[in-house]
């Protein structure tokens, strides 16, 4: 479903990785590793379309994705039921009941965004990929600030998504026990100066 | 599309959200003016119409930041970026609701205002007239406006210095509808140019600010 | 061999350190010619006296300070359509040149409108229209300025050129419009074609000329200028890189 050919990924200009090449099959996860700044971000950025790639190129079916970044995207003032429904309409997606139950948000749906904990705000930000009906979900770092028993919820929420038949690529160091997971370390793709002779080649 | 446009309205109406800023500043400045001008009702009458409209286009461009800013603060511009729903589209709602929270109610409550500015009386029509056709304008500049500086830091001064040129078509022909109906002329011809940059702008600039977004987001 | 060879980085510093002698020595020439002739070989006007004469500085550099805008308005449209860095670099090295023309027009107009309309400014329409023309270029080099990531900077500020233009267009006429409609029709400008004899046209061409050349000489001097930081930039991250 999701195949990179030859993928180069630039951040401010630098290509920081180069030649990813690979496919990943519904039901399965594909997990990303690498140190800070390896490029991560900026990897998840580019196939959720925010940016082009600096090279090669990658093939995804046409609105596919759902892409949870480092901010959650929450309006403090609104509630947790009207932050869900207001991405569950833009989407046309399913109705949050599920997504509520599924990360344990049931008690808290008549509180404002602003008023819940670190936590608690990273669990509704994941209950917004449920409510988009995506089958590709792209997820930096989802696990930060989310207590052992949460990430064992949103282990089976992602398990869940696989089991349908659905797709995640996820830039995480937790250990989230997902049968269909490959581990992509980007250590080893990181972009190496080269001397480039292209058109603008004084600038690269 | 429904569901931007309520929870734009919806945030700025909550706590926070910013609305009636603007209008408590076009109050006071109408106040203000007088108190500096002095109470001569022919000058004040004379000059209403300019005051009437550059109030308008500053407390119009005090809001302008939060189009976009508080979004891409808290990550859903990006996600809204990556929703179904074209940027194109994004823009146009959103600088929809700021119209609707910010020239909507200036254009109500200037009636209100001209009385203290001394306003001639065929004026009023043609002050409602004139900024309900004119605040559309500011509101999509100030989108695009919005979209060029949404990823920098310290951006609100410079979105003031590159949206303030691109007011000026519209401040010229709406002051000169007042104006015009002030002192009983004909006021078709800036009345239809008003319009025409309104429909013009809210046309071609979601494109641009779209596409000005899109770079930012890179 | 197509146009856009000169667009490649390398090419255009070769060719351009090449040819910056030649255009700054026909600068030279042509200023010094156009001034010296326009200042002490003209005779003074019958109504004007000598006054007139700042009109070697003040037509050539109006002309240049909206010529500076239509090349920026170009070399940001190729930036869009074509990515070649030295167009958007040549955009921006243009801006602060043009920039500089306009305010050396508004300043000359009004040391001349002192002495012949009596007041050093009036809402004329022109007058008017530099005056929002110097507001853009503000805007444009503020936004330049502000941006960090250069191809950022390149895409956005050929965004504002683009939309800037078509409102500076809107106010021009607005301007026009506006001015009619205070004072009935009159207009405090000289109008060039009917008023200036041949005597003060000749040089005043040479002028013209000679500020192209200027402009051009100073376009190139800042485009060379921009091409080598932007390649010191890209060098030191090179560095880190490695």
């Amino acid at each position: 479903m999701l195949s990179l050919s030859n993928l180069a990924v630039a951040r401010g200009g630098v290509t920081v990785l180069r030649g990813l090449t690979l496919a990943v099959a519904p039901g399965q996860a594909l997990i990303l590793r690498g140190p800070n700044g390896s490029g991560k971000t900026t990897l998840l950025r580019t196939l959720a379309g925010l940016q082009p790639p600096a090279e090669g190129t990658f093939d995804l079916p046409p609105d596919s994705v759902a892409y949870a970044a480092h901010a959650d995207g929450l309006k403090s003032t609104l509630t947790v039921d009207e932050n869900l429904s207001f991405w569950s309409r833009i989407y046309g997606g399913p109705a949050t009941d599920h997504a509520v139950a599924a990360l344990n948000l049931t008690q808290l749906t008549r509180r404002r965004a602003g008023e819940l904990s670190a936590g608690q705000k990273r669990r509704l930000g994941l209950a917004r990929l449920l409510v988009t009906g995506r089958p590709v979900w792209l997820l930096d770092e989802p696990t930060v600030s989310l207590d052992v028993a949460s990430v064992a919820l949103f282990a089976d929420v992602v398990r869940d998504h696989l089991g349908k038949g659905g797709l995640a690529v996820i830039a995480t160091h937790v250990d989230l026990g997902l049968p269909e997971a490959t581990i992509l370390d980007l250590d080893s793709y990181r972009a190496r100066v080269i001397q480039s002779s292209g058109f603008d080649e004084a600038f690269a | 599309m429904k569901a931007l446009l309520l929870r734009d309205l919806r945030l700025a109406f909550r706590s926070g959200g910013g609305f009636g800023l603007g209008l408590a500043f076009f109050f006071l400045l109408s106040i203000l003016v007088p108190l500096g001008v002095g109470p001569e009702g022919g000058t004040l009458g004379r000059i209403a119409p300019g005051i009437l409209w550059v109030g308008a286009l500053l407390a119009c461009l005090l809001s302008l930041d939060r189009i976009f800013a508080l979004d891409h603060e808290d990550g859903s511009l990006d996600l809204l970026a990556t929703a179904p729903i074209p940027l194109e589209a994004v823009v146009a709602i959103k600088a929809l609701a700021h119209w609707l929270v910010t020239g909507l109610p200036l254009t109500l409550i200037a009636p209100g205002l001209a009385v203290f500015l001394n306003l001639p009386v065929g004026g009023y029509p043609w002050l409602v007239a004139s900024l309900i056709l004119g605040t559309p304008a500011l509101s999509v500049i100030g989108a695009f406006g919005a979209a060029i500086t949404v990823g920098l830091r310290r951006g609100g001064l410079l979105l003031s210095l590159l949206v303030l040129p691109l007011y000026v078509p519209t401040l010229i022909f709406g002051a000169e509808v007042v104006r015009r109906g002030a002192e009983g002329m004909a006021l078709a011809t800036p009345l239809a140019l008003l319009a025409a940059i309104s429909l013009g702008a809210s046309a071609l600039l979601p494109f641009a600010a779209a596409s000005a977004i899109r770079v930012n987001l890179r | 061999m197509s146009v856009w060879e000169y667009a490649n980085p390398k090419k255009f510093m070769q060719t351009s350190a090449w040819a910056l002698p030649w255009v700054v020595g026909l600068t030279v020439l042509l200023l010094v010619t156009g001034l010296v002739w326009g200042f002490f070989f003209t005779p003074d006007d019958y109504k004007q006296g000598s006054t007139v004469k700042i009109i070697y500085l003040h037509v050539p550099a109006a002309m240049m300070a909206i010529n500076a805008w239509v090349m920026m308005l170009v070399t940001s449209l190729i930036w869009i359509v074509r990515r070649h860095h030295v167009s958007a670099l040549a955009a921006k090295a243009a801006a602060p040149v043009g920039l500089t023309f306009t305010l050396i027009a508004l300043v000359t107009g009004a040391l001349w409108g002192q002495p012949m309309w009596g007041t050093w400014w009036a809402w004329d329409p022109r007058l008017t229209s530099f005056l929002i023309l110097t507001l853009f270029y503000f805007g444009y080099i503020a936004l330049w300025a502000a941006i960090e990531d250069p191809d950022t900077a390149a895409d956005l500020t050929s965004i504002l050129c683009l939309v800037g233009s078509v409102f500076a267009l809107l106010s021009r006429y607005a301007v026009n419009f506006w001015n009619q409609g205070l004072h009935q029709g009159a207009s405090l400008s000289l109008d060039k074609e009917e008023n200036v004899s041949d005597v003060f046209w000749v040089p005043l061409l040479v002028c013209i000329a000679g500020f192209v050349l200027l402009f051009l000489t100073m376009v190139l001097m800042r485009t060379r200028t921009e091409i080598r930081a932007r390649r010191l930039k890209a060098l030191l991250a090179r560095e880190r890189g490695t």
